[in-house]
């Protein structure tokens, strides 16, 4: 399953690339939060009986046309400025869409934007065209076609889903993507927790370690499939490196303490963590391939959380130096340190945001709960959603979605404990549960894996 | 004059004592003084007499008088047990973010190894473990429960 893109992408034909943009055909603002999304029309993908019989008896998918269709149905939902219309009332049949769609029978169903396709089994692989249709001016907006290996009819919904998404919005999509996150079980003051991994719509959903030792705060390089994150193996909080294509482990750094709150650099190349000692936490980084340890902040304070800017200049940080929890930026060699939030309440978690413009973070105010996103400087801070205890957002690698982990108050008898994991876009619109087998907390996003 | 201002000062102290103790609930005002648990559920006993842990205050990692004079009979015992090493496991409560906790529980523990060190004992039979907000003794979701879980645990290593 866990196919590398190398191999992925046996070949990635462009038949047609929509190469002028000047129709002023449809756009979707995805500035505001959208109340009306886009009515669009997903045809199943059409398929001739040799290739779904082909199909079916290597996935075990009856009609694997109509299942990449449902997954790209679902994408667009989720991202809540898209709403595809009930295939009932489709006029044309699969196949004949594809080829010259009648507008007309697509208006009529209020469909602004058409998907349209046809999959087919080629020298044992999968081999997958879709178009992008405005209805309204009548044309064909986008046409691709790829083939690749069969286990990986998903992501093909997830890639076209992302084309479509780019075409229609401007920006990038978020969906061929991954998401890391601890999954929690068993009672609150002794729970399990493991590494799991899931595709960004849940599917695919593995577990990573067994749960033999608490492990913490995963994160994806935003170049590979490794991940950091805290286990206390043998009883030592310590930040690891995992492969997760191959699995191997190893401890970053030989520090004669706790390391925790790791993340990679935006290359890639370095690993941004605390190191607590004697009562004091200090941010320092590791260089992965030298093995240089350099001390970035130098203060009694607790420093930690780091989180480098997309062009690694800056870190934000969370600090108490001020006496209480709050955001700080400083330069990526650790001068001109300047604290960034000043609103009441405490400060937590800064993340940067992968566009650069805006820091994520968790603040606590009169016992609620926030996550909100504020401008690099501190100012325009917005808050997104409020809550009896959520934390940790992570962003969507458009910087467009928050995913974070929501936990509920136990009652009287101290009962009824769960974390789970949310998402909401950057608007403050489109909440929603992101469903995990158990429960889960600290989710990481992954970067676009086909790009 | 100066005697009158004195006597004042503490009147205004003892009324705002009793203002505050007033404010807290009868079972609370028991088990807690000031955010810091005082009560016994949850503590367990590394001899007779030597309570095993140590509380603190939100967002605090300093120690008060009632941990410091458990921590007194901990040094007291350690003296007398010269071969026991500890390992002072550090923990915050769940209102607060997990990786500032993990910190703040580090800070904890290393508060009540700092104040054995004075009284005698040798760093190396000490060790320092933050759990965060990872291990609560308590699952409740109030006040109380949280104090209970604010905490600084001596566990015997060997």
């Amino acid at each position: 399953m866990m196919n590398n893109t190398k191999f992925f992408f046996i070949s990635f034909l462009i038949i047609l690339l929509m190469p002028i943009k000047s129709f002023g055909l449809i756009e979707v603002d995805i500035t505001r939060g959208n109340l009306s999304p886009l009515p669009l029309a997903v045809s199943p993908l059409s398929i001739d009986e040799k290739s779904r019989k082909s199909f079916e008896g290597l996935l075990k998918k009856k009609n694997i046309g109509e299942e990449i269709s449902s997954i790209v149905e679902n994408n667009l939902r989720t991202s809540g400025l898209f709403n595809p219309l009930s295939k009932d009332a489709f006029l044309q049949a699969p196949d004949i869409a594809n080829l010259k769609p009648r507008f007309e029978d697509w208006s009529l169903i209020k469909a602004q934007a058409l998907i349209t396709g046809k999959v087919s089994y080629v020298d044992d692989k999968l081999r997958v065209e879709f178009r992008l249709w405005d209805v309204l001016a009548g044309k064909e907006m986008m046409a691709l076609a790829f083939t690749t290996v069969h286990s990986n009819w998903r992501r093909v919904g997830h890639i076209i889903t992302d084309k479509v998404y780019e075409r229609l919005t401007g920006e990038k999509g978020y969906f061929d993507t991954r998401i890391i996150y601890v999954a929690e079980e068993g009672p609150k003051t002794r729970r399990i927790k493991k590494l799991a991994i899931m595709d960004q719509d849940g599917a695919n959903n593995k577990f990573l370690t067994l749960g033999n030792e608490l492990v913490l705060t995963p994160r994806f390089n935003p170049t590979s499939q490794m991940v950091t994150y805290l286990s206390y193996f043998r009883n030592l909080p310590r930040v690891y490196l995992l492969d997760i294509e191959t699995g191997t482990q190893e401890v970053v750094g030989d520090f004669p303490g706790m390391t925790f709150a790791p993340r990679f650099s935006p290359d890639g190349k370095k690993i941004i963590m605390s190191f607590a000692k004697d009562g004091n936490s200090d941010i320092y980084t590791m260089d992965l391939e030298n093995r240089i340890v350099e001390k970035i902040t130098n203060h009694p304070s607790i420093d930690t959380s780091p989180s480098y800017s997309p062009d690694g200049k800056y870190i934000c940080f969370n600090s108490d130096r001020s006496g209480y929890q709050q955001i700080y930026v400083m330069n990526s060699d650790g001068s001109n340190v300047k604290r960034i939030s000043f609103g009441t309440g405490i400060y937590g978690t800064p993340v940067w945001s992968p566009r650069g413009d805006l820091i994520a973070f968790t603040k606590l105010h009169k016992g609620k709960f926030y996550i909100g996103v504020m401008r690099t400087d501190g100012s325009g801070a917005r808050l997104l959603t409020e809550n009896y205890y959520q934390e940790a957002p992570s962003w969507s690698p458009n910087g467009r979605v928050l995913v974070f982990y929501r936990e509920t108050k136990t009652d009287d008898k101290g009962n009824g404990f769960s974390t789970k994991l949310w998402s909401i876009d950057l608007t403050g619109y489109n909440e929603r549960r992101v469903e995990t087998p158990t429960d889960g907390s600290d989710p990481s996003w992954s970067s676009l894996l086909s790009n | 004059m100066k005697l009158n201002k004195i006597l004042k000062n503490a009147l205004l102290v003892v009324l705002a004592c009793f203002a505050l103790s007033a404010c807290a609930t009868k079972k609370a005002s028991t088990q807690l003084q000031s955010d810091v648990y005082t009560g016994k559920d949850t503590v367990e006993y590394l001899a007779s007499g030597v309570p095993d842990r140590v509380f603190f205050a939100t967002n605090e990692t300093v120690l008060t008088t009632a941990s410091r004079e458990t921590l007194r009979k901990q040094a007291a015992w350690l003296r007398k047990n010269s071969d026991v090493t500890i390992v002072l496991e550090g923990h915050a409560d769940e209102r607060g973010t997990r990786e500032y906790n993990l910190a703040i529980g580090e800070r904890r523990a290393n508060s009540a190894k700092d104040y054995l060190l004075t009284y005698g004992i040798s760093s190396d039979r000490i060790s320092v473990l933050s759990y965060g907000k990872e291990r609560p003794v308590d699952s409740g979701s109030n006040p109380l429960a949280w104090s209970k879980n604010r905490r600084s645990v001596s566990v015997k290593a060997n």
